[in-house]
C-alpha cells in the first residue's frame, strides 16, 4: 500500500493515465467506445489518447454497445487486448448477451485454447444527480456470471493499479468505476503507481475492533466516514474494501469478522439478490462461532433507481450505516 | 431583436437548410440483381472449369452423406441434437472453398459441414452436438470460430477479427454465416453497420432457407430481399441461387477478393432450402407442405451438379460411384468413431473458467473430487460384494 502523497490526482486522471501507460507499453491495447476519441469520453477518462496513439488505437465506434463488445471479442480472438468503454452503467445492457454468452464463456468453451483478454470499463452507481438510466449499480448481474472478473476501485491508487492489472489480465474483466468518485482526490504515489495489491485481494482500509464494515467502490468513503463518526458512540469500526467482487477474498473478510465478531455489508446495489446476501452468507458459513450478531446489510432499497432529487434517500449514508451497527446486539 | 430583424441583418438570402444531408454514396451500385445469380442450367455453365465442377460435386455429395450420417447418429443416441444442413450443402461447401488458409470462418450451429469441408475433423466439429464439450477444436489452429448458438452474435466477432487483422496489416478475410431468422437480430444490424463503417474485410453469407424453425420469411421481414438490407449500411448486396454450388462459389469468391483488396464488406443472400426438419427434434410437417419440399428436391444441389457433369460428359457411372464410395467410406469412419464413448473428465469442469482457479472454484472442485472418489469407492465395494456373492 502506497501512503506517500507525492501528487494528489483525481480518480479520473489516474484511470486516464493507466490507459495511456498500458497503451504505451503494449501495442496490442486498443481503447474503443462511444465518444472516447475526439471528445475524450463523457467523463474525460480517455482524454488525449486518440491524439497520442491515433484513431486506430483509440476508436470512436458507432453507438451500439453489443456491436462494441462483439467486435472487441473478435479483436481479442485475433490477439489484440481491447479496452471497451461503456458510457454509463445502464447503457451497458445491450452488450449483456455478448458478455454472458461469449466473453465470459470463451476460455471455458475452448478448453483454454482461446481466452479473451479484454476489459470492459463501466462507470456505475449514483450520487451525481444523474437522470434515469445514469445511476445503476449493476454489479450483481456481473458477479453472477461465471468467467468474468469483477473489479471496482475505491481509491485513486487502486484506480490506476487495478486498471493496469485488469488490462494485463488474460481473463475478461468488468471494471466498475464509481462515478461519484471520479473527481475524488487522495494520496497517490505516481512514482510507484503499480504498487497496489493484486486483483482478488481485499484490503483493510481502517483497522478496528468493534465490528467490520464490508464494502467496495462508491460506499468506501461512506464507511470510512461512518467509522470516524462511530467513535463518538464508542465503536471502533474496521473497514474492509473488497476491491474485486470476483474473485472474492473470503480469507481477508473472514479474518476481519473473526477478530471483531460483528459485520455489516454496505453497498448501493439493491439488497434483494444483491452482493450483500452472498457476502453475508459466506461470512456466516465461515465465522458462525465468532459472530455476536447476525450479519446485517445496508443496501439501496429494492426500487428502480430514484430520480436525482430523491436519490439521497436511497443511497446508504453514514446514519444508515451507524444505525445498522447499532443493531448488532451490543447488550447481549 | 426579433427573428425577422435578425434575418434582415444579413441572413435574408439563406432559406435552404445547411447542405449536411446529401447521400454520401450512390445507392444504385449496391443494389442486388433482380434475379438470383445462377450458373448451373444456364449457358454460362459451359464455361465452368471441369476440375471445379468435379471438386464441388465430390464435396457436396460427401456433405449430403455427412448430413444423413449425423442425423442417423441422433437416432442412435450418439448426438444430443443435429441441426441438419441437408439441402444447403452447396452453401456449406462453397463457404469452405472460398477461403484461403489464413482466412477465418464464423459458423452457426447449422454449419458444421462448412467446418468439415474446410478440413476440420468431423468428430471435433460435432463435439458441441454430441455434448462432451462445447467446442471440440482450437479455433486459432483451424481459423474456425466456435460454432455459435445464440443467433447472429458471431457476426460482430467476425467484423472485429477482420478489423484487427487489417490493423495488423494481414490480408485476412473473415466469412460469417447466418440464417434468414438471424437477420432479424440486433447483432446482425450492428455487425453490418460496424463492418461498413470500418470497411472491414468481412463477408456475410445469409443462407435463406425460408424458415426460422417454423416461421416463414414473410413473418421475418418486409424487405424486398434480405440482400437489399446491405444498401442501408452502404455495402453491396448480392443475391444468389444457394443450391447452385458454382454460382455461390463464384459470388463468394468475388466478395472475398473484394474484401481482401480493401473494398470492404459484402452481404450475400443465398436462396436455399432445408430439406430436413430444423433438428431431429422438430416436426416440419406442422409448418410446410410435402409439395413445397418436393419442389425443392427437384432443385437439389447434388442433382444440379450431376446434371451438368453428365451433360458435359465430365463424369460417367464409374465416376459417380467413386464419389459415392468415397462419401460412404467417410461416413462409415465417422459412424465408427462416434460409436465410441467419449472420454469424460468431470474435473475438467473447473479447468478453464479462469486462467487461475478462484478459491471458491478450488473448494467446489474439491467437493466434486470427493463425490467422485465416494462414487468410485461405492462401485468398487459393489463389485467386491458381487464377487463375494458368486464365491
Amino acid at each position: 500500500m502506497t501512503t506517500v502523497a507525492a501528487k494528489p490526482a483525481t480518480m479520473a486522471q489516474a484511470l486516464g493515465r493507466a490507459l495511456r501507460d498500458a497503451m504505451a507499453e503494449d501495442p496490442t491495447v486498443h481503447v474503443m467506445g462511444e465518444d472516447v476519441g475526439t471528445l475524450g469520453g463523457v467523463f474525460r477518462v480517455t482524454d488525449g489518447l486518440a491524439k497520442e496513439f491515433g484513431d486506430d488505437r483509440c476508436t470512436d465506434t458507432p453507438l451500439a454497445e453489443a456491436g462494441i463488445l462483439g467486435t472487441a471479442v473478435g479483436m481479442a480472438m485475433y490477439g489484440l487486448r481491447p479496452v471497451v468503454e461503456m458510457q454509463f452503467d445502464a447503457f451497458a445492457y445491450p452488450a449483456f448477451e455478448q458478455l454472458v454468452s461469449h466473453v465470459a464463456r470463451m476460455r471455458n468453451r475452448t478448453r483454454g485454447a482461446m481466452a479473451l483478454p479484454l476489459t470492459v470499463r463501466i462507470p456505475y452507481g449514483g450520487g451525481i444527480g444523474g437522470v434515469e438510466h445514469h445511476s445503476d449499480s449493476s454489479e450483481a448481474y456481473y458477479m453472477a456470471t461465471p468467467g468474468l472478473t469483477v473489479v471496482t476501485p475505491a481509491t485513486v491508487a487502486d484506480a490506476y493499479g487495478l486498471l493496469r492489472q485488469s488490462i494485463a489480465s488474460d481473463d475478461p474483466v468488468v471494471f466498475l468505476e464509481p462515478k461519484r468518485l471520479y473527481w475524488s482526490k487522495d494520496s497517490w504515489n505516481p512514482e510507484h503507481p503499480l504498487d497496489v495489491d493484486p486483483i482478488g485481494t481485499a484490503v483493510v482500509r481502517r483497522a478496528g475492533t468493534s465490528a467490520t464494515l464490508i464494502t467496495y467502490g462508491p460506499s468506501l468513503p461512506v464507511c470510512l466516514e461512518a467509522a470516524e463518526a462511530g467513535r463518538a458512540e464508542g465503536w471502533d469500526l474496521e473497514v474492509v474494501d473488497l476491491r474485486s467482487l470476483v474473485p472474492f477474498d473470503d480469507a481477508t473478510v473472514a479474518a476481519s469478522v473473526r477478530r471483531t465478531g460483528r459485520a455489516v455489508v454496505v453497498h448501493e446495489s439493491g439488497g434483494f439478490g444483491g452482493p450483500g446476501g452472498e457476502i453475508a452468507a459466506r461470512v456466516t458459513e465461515r465465522c458462525f462461532h465468532h459472530l455476536e450478531a447476525p450479519v446485517l446489510r445496508v443496501a439501496g432499497f429494492d426500487i428502480p433507481y430514484p430520480p436525482p432529487m430523491l436519490e439521497r434517500h436511497h443511497l446508504p449514508g453514514v446514519d444508515r450505516v451507524l444505525d445498522a451497527v447499532g443493531r448488532l446486539q451490543w447488550d447481549q | 431583436m426579433t427573428v425577422m430583424e435578425q434575418q434582415g441583418a444579413g441572413h435574408a438570402a439563406r432559406t435552404a437548410p445547411p447542405p449536411a444531408w446529401q447521400p454520401s454514396t450512390d445507392p444504385a451500385p449496391l443494389l442486388p440483381d433482380a434475379e438470383p445469380y445462377r450458373v448451373l442450367g444456364t449457358p454460362a455453365a459451359a464455361h465452368t472449369d471441369p476440375a471445379l465442377l468435379r471438386r464441388l460435386h465430390a464435396e457436396v455429395v460427401r456433405g449430403r452423406r455427412y448430413n444423413t450420417q449425423a442425423t442417423a447418429l441422433t437416432k442412435q443416441g450418439r448426438l444430443a441434437v443435429y441441426p441438419s444442413s441437408t439441402g444447403q450443402e452447396a452453401c456449406q461447401v462453397a463457404a469452405a472453398l472460398a477461403l484461403g488458409e489464413r482466412d477465418w470462418l464464423f459458423p452457426s450451429y447449422r454449419d458444421t459441414l462448412a467446418a468439415v469441408a474446410r478440413g476440420l475433423d468431423p468428430v471435433e466439429a460435432l463435439t458441441l452436438l454430441r455434448g462432451d464439450w462445447h467446442t471440440g477444436y482450437d479455433p486459432r489452429e483451424h481459423r474456425i470460430a466456435p460454432l455459435c448458438t445464440p443467433l447472429a452474435t458471431q457476426l460482430p466477432h467476425a467484423v472485429g477479427l477482420a478489423h484487427a487483422a487489417r490493423l495488423k496489416g494481414d490480408d485476412v478475410v473473415a466469412l460469417a454465416l447466418v440464417g434468414d431468422g438471424g437477420t432479424s437480430e440486433g447483432d446482425f444490424h450492428e455487425a453490418l453497420n460496424f463492418a461498413a463503417v470500418w470497411s472491414a474485410p468481412v463477408v456475410f453469407l445469409v443462407q435463406n432457407n425460408g424458415f426460422a424453425i417454423s416461421v416463414p420469411l414473410a413473418k421475418q421481414t418486409a424487405a424486398p430481399t434480405l440482400a437489399h438490407k446491405a444498401v442501408g449500411y452502404g455495402m453491396p448486396g448480392r443475391l444468389v441461387d444457394g443450391n447452385d454450388a458454382v454460382a455461390v462459389h463464384e459470388v463468394l469468391g468475388e466478395a472475398v477478393t473484394r474484401a481482401r483488396e480493401g473494398g470492404g464488406p459484402t452481404l450475400i443472400e443465398a436462396l436455399t432450402y432445408r430439406l430436413d426438419a430444423h433438428t431431429n427434434a422438430d416436426d416440419a410437417t406442422r409448418y410446410r407442405t410435402d409439395d413445397e419440399v418436393e419442389a425443392w428436391r427437384a432443385h437439389d444441389p447434388v442433382l444440379l451438379l450431376e446434371r451438368e457433369l453428365t451433360a458435359r460428359g465430365l463424369i460417367d457411372e464409374a465416376g459417380l460411384k467413386a464419389v459415392r464410395d468415397d462419401a460412404e467410406a467417410r461416413a462409415a469412419d465417422l459412424r465408427e468413431r462416434m460409436n465410441q464413448d467419449p472420454e469424460l473428465e468431470p474435473m475438467d469442469l473447473f479447468a478453464d473458467v479462469y486462467a487461475e482457479r478462484t478459491s471458491q472454484l478450488r473448494e467446489q472442485a474439491a467437493q466434486l473430487r470427493a463425490e467422485l472418489d465416494a462414487e468410485a469407492e461405492a462401485e468398487a465395494q459393489a463389485a467386491d460384494g458381487a464377487e463375494g456373492g458368486r464365491a
